[in-house]
């Protein structure tokens, strides 16, 4: 009972706040609580919306701090949103990518882990690069540590020299994702 | 016309869906085949519910569609990574046609230079 005392102290009002309005809008935004027949606003689907946020708000911790509602400036809204393209371009190309491998009579992979160093900082960053990596050309990440190494597994090892493994893999997200995040 | 539109995206991702299953059987060991089953599907997963929205048509479907997609892209990708990483902490061998594995090298050199501390 301290310990949760003590830890609800801990986290300030305004990430609670924020975590709240956050949980509150993907809720109204999937459940679209406007009725098709007659256009009126259900408000039972929306007392049952701010019932579940807050209660989110309440238990959760640490999944929006302070430091990362700061990140929220125009510039990295920018490079988001020409990242999307970027990542969407990718997405299909990895599809393509691996259709084609699959569908070859003889399969030409040359399947294998690879180490690469990154230079993104942050966690957020990293994971954001990690999850890039994993849903686009033949590239799949392992596990990422500490200090910034990634380990990829590869459907078509092109290199295994980390410097050129990494152009292959990791330096098209990385410029974007430095700018959004760090 | 959209309705048309609707029905060719569905089809393409449709037809990604079961090629993913197909590379699911073909390739050889666990991590291509999660490779195969991320890719793949989350590509056809998207163009269906891209599809359904543009047949649709509605504000409501657009914005849960894109929603969905959001969220689509961000768990499997960390699915993927999830059971990769547990696949081979937990020591599932990569297929004989692997070239490399860096990961393997640098758990054993850990391992030994644990062992020498001890």
């Amino acid at each position: 009972m301290n310990h949760s005392d003590s830890s609800f102290k801990q986290k300030p009002l305004i990430e609670r706040l924020v975590l709240f309005a956050i949980a509150l809008v993907f809720w109204l935004l999937l459940v679209w609580p406007v009725s098709p027949i007659d256009g009126r606003w259900m408000v039972g689907d929306i007392g049952v919306g701010v019932l579940v946020a807050a209660f989110v708000a309440l238990v959760m911790h640490e999944i929006i701090r302070v430091g990362f509602i700061r990140l929220v400036n125009p510039r990295s809204w920018f490079w988001l949103f020409i990242y999307a393209f970027v990542f969407f371009y990718y997405v299909i190309k990895g599809g393509l990518d691996v259709s084609y491998r699959v569908l070859h009579p003889r399969m030409p992979i040359r399947p294998g882990i690879v180490k690469i160093k990154s230079v993104l900082q942050s966690d957020t960053g990293k994971s954001a690069l990690a999850n890039s990596i994993t849903l686009t050309p033949g590239t799949l990440t392992i596990d990422v540590t500490e200090d910034g190494w990634f380990y990829v597994h590869w459907l078509n090892v092109l290199s295994t020299d980390e410097e050129e493994a990494a152009k292959h893999v990791l330096r098209r997200f990385e410029w974007f994702i430095q700018r959004i995040f760090e | 016309m959209n309705e048309n539109i609707g029905l060719v995206l569905i089809t393409i991702g449709v037809l990604f869906d079961l090629l993913g299953c197909v590379g699911l059987v073909r390739l050889p060991d666990v991590y291509n085949r999660i490779q195969a089953s991320t890719k793949c599907v989350v590509l056809g997963t998207t163009l269906s519910l891209l599809g359904a929205m543009i047949w649709l048509g509605t504000a409501a479907v657009f914005v849960k569609g894109l929603l969905c997609i959001l969220f689509l892209l961000i768990t499997s990708s960390t699915a993927a990574h999830a059971l990769a990483r547990a696949a081979h902490r937990s020591g599932v061998p990569l297929a004989k046609e692997s070239v490399v594995d860096r990961y393997e090298e640098d758990m054993q050199d850990s391992e030994i230079s644990e062992e020498a501390t001890l």
